[in-house]
């Protein structure tokens, strides 16, 4: 198969393109989506949320190109032989590329790591992860005036799918390029420069580019529903190419409206504990610190392993 | 022909001609999740292998 550019053979496909040529239609894709969408200005302050997987080194590193010194913060779950293994190859390609790192802990924050947590409470430990891990990225980030995520079309994809199943379309409201309904203090906007890449063009580029990535699978993706999601939209991706990309066209043109219709529902409320933004008198992360605590407490108590 | 599949952490020794495409659907693998690489260099699914090339199946699909 040739490069539909030039005349050299291509290493990928849909589109086919060379090398050369693919890097540089990754980057115009980027760029044209940062501009469109008005996702970075010069002026902006910018942290990039790190796991060191694909998606984040290879945003993290395009982000250098339009912004001043990003700062990269990574959230350490505590999640052994899987976490180490992408903050490793993170804090070597920070170091390669001059590019300050800030890691915290579920460890040191909440006081327990997500495997230990897993074993004091019943929830699947994605539930756990996704409101903890949200929580912290806030925290951290209040100093900046962007968060910027790795966030692909296919995670994207999988979100709109996820909602529809729970019949949450607001969910799906706060979706995009620029993640949220209104601006409120208390949120740093997130961006996604990556929403119209397709999480094989983001590996392909990683690949080609040399960046250090490791393959690695969180040992609870398994307990997921979005990982069964994923499988179920690539095997009709498999079936009927292009079908991902149709999905997403299809809910960015809708989208403003979506965002219209909701950003009158949109909660203003304030947990009593953490004062941050929260539909209930207790925020979801509040509530699920305290369970762990007390569930802790009561282990440690009565000398049971945890 | 050795085979290195990266999600399984599995390598294997199989006698193959064909193309990438015909090796994923004998392996039963969806092209969609994969990307292939000959001697660490990616290669289309339309490729013809021989018997004595060193093959990757590198997995897109994010593991967390």
């Amino acid at each position: 198969m040739k490069c539909s550019k030039c005349s050299d053979k291509a290493v990928f496909q849909n589109p086919n393109l060379c090398k050369k040529h693919f890097i540089a239609y990754f980057e115009n894709k980027v760029k044209n989506t940062i501009k469109k969408y008005k996702l970075l200005t010069k002026k902006d302050k910018i942290v990039v949320a790190c796991s060191g997987g694909k998606d984040s080194i290879s945003v993290l590193y395009l982000v250098k190109k339009f912004v001043k010194d990003p700062v990269a913060i990574a959230i350490d779950e505590g999640i052994k032989g899987y976490r180490s293994k992408t903050l490793e190859d993170l804090k070597e390609f920070c170091k390669q590329n001059k590019i300050k790192l800030k890691i915290y802990s579920y460890e040191d924050y909440f006081g327990a790591s997500l495997d230990k947590m897993k074993k004091l409470t019943h929830l699947i430990p994605c539930t756990i992860c996704g409101t903890f891990r949200r929580y912290m990225l806030n925290k951290y980030s209040k100093e900046y005036t962007k968060i910027v995520t790795g966030h692909n079309l296919d995670d994207e994809a999988q979100s709109i799918f996820m909602n529809l199943l729970k019949n949450n379309l607001e969910i799906s409201a706060r979706l995009g390029p620029e993640t949220g309904l209104i601006k409120d203090k208390r949120f740093t906007p997130r961006v996604k420069p990556l929403y119209f890449c397709t999480e094989k063009e983001t590996i392909a580029y990683s690949l080609l580019m040399g960046f250090p990535v490791t393959y690695t699978e969180c040992p609870y993706s398994s307990l997921s529903h979005r990982m069964f999601i994923r499988d179920s939209l690539n095997s009709y991706e498999n079936k009927r190419p292009g079908f991902k990309q149709t999905l997403i066209d299809g809910f960015i043109k809708t989208l403003p409206k979506l965002k219209k219709h909701f950003k009158t529902k949109v909660t203003t409320n304030s947990c009593e504990e953490c004062g941050g933004v929260s539909d209930n008198k207790i925020c979801m992360t509040c509530k699920l610190s305290k369970e762990i605590k007390n569930k802790s407490l009561y282990k440690n108590k009565h000398n049971l392993n945890t | 022909m050795k085979i290195f599949i990266e999600k399984t952490n599995k390598n294997m020794n199989k006698k193959f001609i064909g193309t990438v495409g015909k090796l994923l659907s004998e392996l039963k693998i969806n092209p969609e999740t994969v990307l292939v690489t000959r001697s660490n260099e990616l290669i289309t699914d339309d490729i013809r292998l021989k018997d004595k090339d060193n093959i990757k199946i590198l997995s897109v699909v994010s593991g967390g």
